[in-house]
């Protein structure tokens, strides 16, 4: 029972990373163009899958709260203000996609908050998994570590290279998704974010090395960890392969590789702890009757129908996006 | 009244909450509502329904948004800053709204695309299963909150374990009675909200004589829907207060306004409560009523607030106050429906300004009595979190402190202000524009892409 949540968790984070990951990075690519043509191609390729990506943010924050409450309560109240500063820029970003369209004149506020919201949640997201890795102070099963405890060089190092993340893989959905203009500029922008996240990924190798930390010790003790780093060189170079030769569809599923694959290493670098080096997922799973009641309905039917849905909301939407000339 | 991390944390939940309630109590009638008109549509094939549809529906999704970005901050809050909470009720809370998020976001989800972009790629019949499938999952959402908080109200089928509550009886915590009585008294609220919306805006084009098809189909049935549904929702009322009567004797006796035990009990009508010296000021007080509303009886005791130590008690105002609000509102609506919907059998009530405008200004009325409800039920749970088992104290964070607590509160206030300020407006403009009006400016959602998305699930 706790494997099986464990599993819905994984899936879901995952997924929420590679989904709203790349609408989050069409988010903060969109503050880097003032032109209203490129913008309403960049919103019209997230526009009908947004709020279902984000929806998986929920779905994860749901499972924590029932399957391992004590994760829940623990990190929720350790990241206060990051999270709810996320929150507040998720919102904001959330209307401007109905807002923006509703006024001329006070256009630049909701396209402010859509940029800065995305913004703000990429870069909130990738310091928590910052101050994750390092490990946050713990006492007595709670944190402990006062209002900036998770704050460090290290986690605004992780922040500002999620931001690389999410913009590479959203210049790559635009590939995917766009003609002309707009492609043309992401094109243009991959191989930039593409080092400019190679070089944070350096960075944070040798930090962790230099400053010992605890996660070096789990891939030194698990060689064969080593997989899933070797699984993202491989796709990095099929990236810059496809990139190459314009081959509009590759480049995404390339960039989710390397992520999925860095989020693999995360993960199994983590194991068995949830909150890594003190709070393992044993002793933070809930009691069996609630993981039981959870599984019988929503766990067993709901969550492989919210899959499918995914994917098949997905399948009707593939294809490049109609020019938005012809629509307006 | 200093302001530490726990009152900062208690205002802004009470912010959050209240601002996030007005967007589905207002959806979940409109869903169920537009499922309504379109079966009628189908039935009757009358053209004038479909123009209400459609036109309820672009209002529909903006206040189904608003509703749903609001509701995600709702879902982090209580780890935030109520972890205690979560850390000790998280086994049962945590699974009842994951499967609010489960069941209804997954039905919203899925159909609520097909509403919005899909009448033309789909048959009539599953364009109108989609409609109900949407009202389905706003019903569900409702629902599981209930559970949820009845169980806040009334713990049942738990038992304690290493300081934790773990769930012994799921189905004595998702059949009990309190869930009964409160989940539709909500629900009712929710339609009650949705008819009184549409017969308001059905007035306002009646008075400026625009689209008067549309707008009596939306003044008739909105007047008729409460006309029903107000006696029923005051009986719900009815159960509701029992509940508290019989499990919560100290919110009962907050909310009746009663110091001291009586027998036979009066009841306070009006009266301005004084905590400090224990009674009621300016008070006007009917003998016996208090028996016969608590009990059914003439010659019942019922318990005074001085028969609990005063850390055990709410505050009395705020219950007190606001239970008056809730039933006079209620009264006035009653009142109007029955007025209105009898002046409309009667074919004269088009003609009958006076009463159009009453209408039109009627429309804050539900969402008054729906916050106002929703004070009575949480501020008489106080001092508690869970009744009788976790003090509000001792379920915040332990280690918030009010500087932290201080810029949420300010972050809230800021963007919820600026949505509900552009989203009302944008709201009003909508229905300024009529059924038949055209709005200056595209519809945003409509985006190209999102023609694709029409066909999700066909």
């Amino acid at each position: 029972m706790i494997m099986y949540w464990i599993f819905v968790l994984v899936v879901s984070t995952l997924l929420y990373v590679l989904l709203d990951g790349f609408d989050l990075g069409v988010g903060i690519l969109f503050g880097l163009t003032r032109s209203e043509s490129r913008r309403r191609d960049m919103i019209g390729a997230i526009a009908p899958i947004w709020d279902g990506n984000e929806t998986w943010l929920v779905v994860t924050g749901v499972i924590l709260w029932g399957a391992f409450p004590i994760v829940y309560a623990t990190l929720l109240s350790a990241f206060y203000l990051p999270l709810i500063i996320m929150l507040l820029g998720l919102i904001l970003r959330g209307v401007a996609f109905e807002f923006r369209y509703k006024t001329e004149r006070l256009r630049w506020i909701w396209d402010t908050g859509f940029f800065g919201g995305s913004l703000i949640a990429t870069f909130i997201q990738g310091v928590t998994v910052g101050a994750l890795v390092e490990g946050l102070p713990i006492a007595d099963g709670r944190y402990s570590g006062g209002e900036f405890g998770w704050l460090s060089p290290f986690a605004i190092l992780c922040g500002v290279g999620l931001c690389f993340g999410y913009m590479l893989l959203g210049a790559c959905w635009l590939i995917k998704k766009c003609d002309g203009d707009v492609r043309e500029l992401a094109y243009r922008l991959v191989p930039a974010l593409s080092i400019g996240l190679l070089a944070f990924l350096l960075v944070v190798f040798a930090y962790a090395l230099v400053e010992n930390l605890q996660v070096m010790g789990q891939w030194l003790k698990r060689p064969y960890l080593l997989v899933f780093p070797l699984i993202g060189v491989v796709a990095a170079l099929m990236l810059a392969r496809s990139i190459r030769r314009r081959r509009d569809g590759t480049p995404f599923y390339m960039v989710a590789v390397i992520f999925a694959a860095a989020f693999g290493t995360l993960a199994i670098s983590f194991w068995p702890y949830m909150i890594p080096f003190s709070i393992t997922i044993e002793a933070a799973a809930a009691p069996h009757s609630s993981l039981a009641f959870m599984f019988w309905g929503e766990g067993l039917f709901i969550f492989p129908l919210m899959l499918i849905y995914a994917a098949v909301n997905y399948s009707v939407f593939r294809g490049k996006v109609v020019p938005s000339s012809e629509s307006y | 009244m200093e302001l530490t991390a726990l009152l900062l944390s208690r205002l802004q939940f009470a912010f959050t909450i209240s601002f996030h309630i007005i967007f589905p109590s207002f959806t979940i009638g409109l869903a169920a509502w537009l499922t309504v008109l379109e079966a009628l549509h189908l039935a009757s094939g009358r053209p004038a329904y479909r123009v209400v549809f459609d036109f309820w529906l672009k209002i529909f999704g903006v206040v189904f948004g608003l509703g749903v970005v609001t509701g995600v901050a709702m879902g982090f809050q209580f780890g935030t800053n109520w972890s205690e909470l979560s850390r000790m009720a998280g086994p049962i809370q945590g699974p009842l709204i994951s499967y609010e998020t489960f069941t209804a976001f997954f039905l919203e989800a899925s159909f609520f695309g097909i509403l919005l972009f899909g009448r033309s790629r789909v048959a009539p019949w599953f364009y109108l299963m989609s409609t109900a499938m949407v009202a389905l999952g706003t019903t569900f959402s409702a629902f599981w909150i209930m559970v949820n908080n009845s169980w806040m109200q009334v713990p049942v089928g738990y038992v304690v374990e290493n300081g934790a509550f773990v769930p012994q009886d799921w189905a004595k915590i998702i059949f009990s009675p309190v869930v009964w009585v409160r989940f539709p008294h909500m629900l009712l609220a929710a339609y009650l909200t949705g008819a009184f919306c549409v017969a308001a805006t059905g007035a306002w084009y009646l008075l400026r004589r625009e689209s008067t098809a549309e707008a009596q189909i939306m003044l008739r049935m909105g007047l008729f829907l409460a006309a029903v549904l107000v006696p029923i929702q005051i009986f719900f009322g009815h159960l509701t207060g029992d509940y508290v009567h019989d499990h919560q004797p100290v919110k009962f006796a907050a909310i009746e306004g009663r110091w001291h035990d009586e027998q036979p009990a009066g009841e306070v009508l009006i009266a301005i409560p004084d905590s400090t010296s224990e009674t009621n000021r300016y008070e006007i007080k009917i003998p016996i009523l208090g028996s016969l509303i608590g009990s059914l009886s003439f010659d019942s005791k019922e318990v005074g607030l001085t028969d609990f130590p005063p850390q055990d008690r709410p505050p009395v105002a705020i219950p007190f106050f606001a239970f008056r609000i809730m039933v006079g509102c209620g009264m006035i609506m009653l009142l109007l429906a029955w007025l209105g919907s009898y002046l409309s059998v009667k074919g004269r009530i088009e003609r009958n300004r006076p009463l159009l405008w009453l209408t039109f200004f009627s429309f804050p009325l539900p969402f008054i009595a729906i916050l106002t409800g929703w004070f009575t039920a949480e501020v008489g749970r106080q001092p508690w979190t869970i009744y009788g088992l976790l003090r509000t104290a001792d379920a915040v964070t332990p280690f918030l402190t009010a500087r932290q607590a201080t810029i949420s509160l300010v972050g809230f206030g800021l963007v919820y202000g600026l949505i509900f300020v552009f989203g009302t407006y944008y709201i009003y403009r909508l229905l300024y524009a009529g059924p038949l009006g055209k709005p200056a400016l595209p519809l945003a959602a409509v985006t190209p892409a999102s023609r694709f998305r029409s066909a999700a699930g066909v």
